[in-house]
């Protein structure tokens, strides 16, 4: 079969790369340049596609998933050979644990040179393997198209994930006036997208039946873009709903049938739901180890059925008795669609409630001694009327983010839940406002974490960002500290930090307004008067430094044994 | 238990890579893996043979296979009729007078001598693994200088 030639003109692998980006509607590239990748650097100068230049590769990524997250697309990455891609790997091992859709494209020495250990050459496809979903290398300019194509079709459909091609330099460099069609041909890729009838009856059949019925919902659900079916379905038959950490937003945190986060640090509530529920409904949740801790005491009681669009999900962990292999979206309708009686599940459903009011999440509210971390969250939440794009990094600010911030919609919460990520946070929330430049966007940070990729501040002025940076500073890297403090004897090996920078002259040395909250009594003040400044701030407050995150099931324990339920 | 699971792929570089990594992170212990080409161009198989302690590994492992791009098909073929060979080249220590000896030996597996030396003969046997295992018990005692195993191969039998 011989190729349709287009264009009699001929174009350098560069400019074919810019036009497939064009093609697939990409609205920025987060990047940094270096040796390998100048010639695509030299097409990009003409500006055909706005470039947001990081100060580390690492933030590029990050950034782009930021953009994913709150877009639904696929964010788009460049970075060079060598330690361009090694300082990439981080972000990209992030996207793939949380299914966020990038096309990474990574600079490599010319092809002559691949192998021969060149100047700034790593072995990206060997070492982006286990991290991505699929990864190419450039060996004919011709495929380019087709590739980039491809690379954005996978990323972005089924469970989606990060893509990466390698382009060896002379790729970019070399002309061609016949690019082979860029049609994406994949026979051994189609993702199933809808369910299975026959489940799906089997499925309102065996709730028909349930006293104890209870809806988990996960990332799949954000996704397939699914709240609001997730939402009527639950209202429908009036099921308590629990989210995962990547869940949150999927139902609105007041919602009176939502029971709050699951697992780990999760709720009361949600807890016991699980423990007790004759029925377990998994929506797109990969029963992670922070919400499934004891997978052989999960649930111990129920039917569980498994919604997935990934078959390799299905019994992973938990063993399913309804496999539904299929978008969460396409399910739920299905499931909207077929008319059962209503359960007789009314006593479970006030059983429910009433724990949720009788053990919300909670803290010394009476202290006024010390600032509680929880108390900065929620007068946020307040602040900004749970409509904020809320980003965070990892730990314990990240939890108690999850458990006191009132989430209203899908795709609101970015954060690194499967890799847990330090350092995520201040260029995911760059990505998260780029994207949504119209949004208010908060981050949620630890002095720990901050110091990891405060770099990338140098953007905000750049960009003319506006974002509110809230460093919730304890001194110490919390999360660890109170592992020690609760299984090591108090040994703080290593968790505090003796010195520490002064934070608000940092922010002055980006040219960025610095705001420090010490004071109990005045907090709320000077939290409304922050936010009331226009541009980035960063507000410095400085919280408890004995603060736990509670309450909490022991790893390794089951859902009901939390320790610190109020 | 000895699984067999044969996988239909793209001849793609890094497609080996890809079904090594899977197996070695799920802590697999692989017997033997083959690859060559099918009856269709650019598509190769895949015959591993893995060691596992229950079913629901093997479920598992066919499941995150199958989710690679490049991968077109996984199959546990362990429990159904099967066809599966393994080739192999063993050369023994033949001095001239048992050679006689060795050929007689040899007869029952359908070995063949593909190479004869002053002191050596080279016997290439074809078979199930476990024939080939019985095959080098058998000529072990002559000694053995150097043996090669291509590893299992094979497909489903056809429907009768």
């Amino acid at each position: 079969m011989s190729e349709v030639c287009t264009t009699g003109e001929a174009k350098n692998g560069s400019s074919l790369l810019i036009e497939a980006l064009q093609k697939q509607k990409v609205e920025m590239i987060f990047g940094y340049p270096g040796g390998a990748v100048l010639p695509l650097y030299d097409t990009l100068y003409e500006g055909a596609i706005p470039h947001i230049l990081v100060r580390h590769e690492q933030g590029a990524v990050h950034a782009a998933e930021g953009y994913a997250k709150v877009t639904g697309k696929p964010g788009v990455v460049i970075v060079t050979s060598g330690p361009g891609a090694t300082n990439a790997l981080t972000g990209i091992a992030d996207a793939m644990s949380d299914s966020l859709p990038l096309v990474v494209f990574t600079g490599q020495v010319t092809t002559p040179g691949i192998g021969k250990d060149a100047f700034q050459e790593a072995d990206v496809m060997g070492l982006t393997m286990p991290i991505t979903k699929n990864n190419y290398q450039i060996r004919d300019i011709n495929e380019l198209p087709r590739v980039i194509n491809e690379a954005f079709h996978i990323a972005n459909t089924g469970r989606k994930g990060p893509v990466v091609i390698d382009l060896p330099k002379d790729m970019t460099i070399i002309e061609t006036s016949c690019p082979k069609s860029d049609k994406v041909r994949l026979p051994s890729y189609q993702p199933t997208v809808m369910p299975n009838n026959l489940q799906i009856n089997k499925l309102m059949k065996v709730l028909e039946k349930s006293k104890k019925p209870v809806i988990l919902a996960g990332a799949g659900i954000i996704h397939a873009k699914a709240s609001p079916e997730l939402i009527e379905f639950a209202e429908k038959y009036e099921i308590p709903v629990l989210t995962t950490l990547l869940g949150l937003g999927t139902i609105p945190y007041d919602h009176e049938l939502f029971l709050g986060m699951g697992g780990m640090h999760g709720s009361f509530a949600a807890n016991m739901a699980l423990t007790e529920c004759d029925l377990l409904i998994n929506i797109g949740s990969r029963f992670d180890d922070r919400l499934a801790s004891a997978p052989g005491e999960f649930a111990p009681n129920a039917k569980v059925a498994h919604i997935d669009i990934d078959p390799a999900e299905i019994g992973k962990i938990i063993e399913t008795q309804i496999p539904i292999v299929a978008d969460a979206k396409e399910t739920l309708k299905k499931m909207l669609g077929v008319e059962i009686v209503h359960p007789n599940s009314h006593d479970w459903k006030k059983v429910n409630l009433s724990r949720k009011h009788l053990h919300p999440f909670s803290y010394d509210r009476k202290n006024q001694t010390e600032i509680k971390p929880q108390r900065v969250i929620e007068i946020i939440g307040q602040i900004t009327k749970g409509e904020a794009i809320v980003v965070t990094d990892v730990g314990q600010h990240q939890m108690w983010t999850a458990q006191f911030y009132p989430f209203k919609y899908q795709n609101q919460f970015v954060t690194s839940g499967g890799l847990g990520t330090m350092g995520f946070g201040i260029p995911a929330a760059i990505g998260a406002k780029l994207a949504m430049p119209d949004k208010e966007v908060v981050l949620f940070v630890g002095d720990g974490g901050f110091q990891m990729t405060n770099q990338e501040l140098a953007i905000l002025n750049e960009y003319h960002l506006d974002i509110k940076f809230v460093l919730l500073n304890n001194q110490s890297l919390g999360m660890v500290r109170q592992w020690q403090e609760s299984f090591f004897g108090g040994r703080h090996s290593q968790s505090v930090f003796k010195t520490q920078p002064d934070f608000i002259k940092l922010a002055e040395a980006y040219h960025i307004k610095g705001v420090k909250i010490t004071r109990s009594e005045t907090l709320e003040a000077e939290l409304i008067a922050a936010f009331k400044e226009k541009g980035s701030v960063l507000i410095e407050v400085a919280v408890s430094t004995t603060e736990h995150v509670l309450p909490m099931v022991p790893a390794g324990k089951p859902n009901y044994q939390m320790i610190g339920v109020e | 238990m000895r699984r067999m699971i044969t996988a239909i792929v793209n001849n793609s570089s890094g497609v080996l890579n890809r079904i090594s990594g899977v197996l070695t992170r799920r802590q697999f212990n692989i017997d033997s893996i083959s690859v060559g080409p099918t009856e269709k161009k650019g598509i190769s198989r895949i015959t591993i043979v893995v060691q596992i302690d229950s079913l629901y590994e093997i479920e598992q492992v066919t499941k995150q296979l199958n989710k690679q791009i490049d991968v077109i098909k996984v199959s546990d073929i362990s429990d159904e009729p099967h066809l599966e060979r393994e080739l192999a080249l063993v050369k023994l220590n033949a001095p001239a007078g048992i050679r006689a000896e060795i050929l007689s030996v040899i007869e029952p597996f359908r070995g063949n001598i593909v190479d004869v030396g002053s002191k050596t003969v080279v016997v290439q046997v074809t078979g199930s693994s476990s024939k080939i295992d019985a095959f080098v018990d058998i000529v072990r005692p002559y000694g053995i200088k150097q043996m090669a195993r291509t590893g299992t191969t094979g497909f489903t039998r056809s429907s009768k």
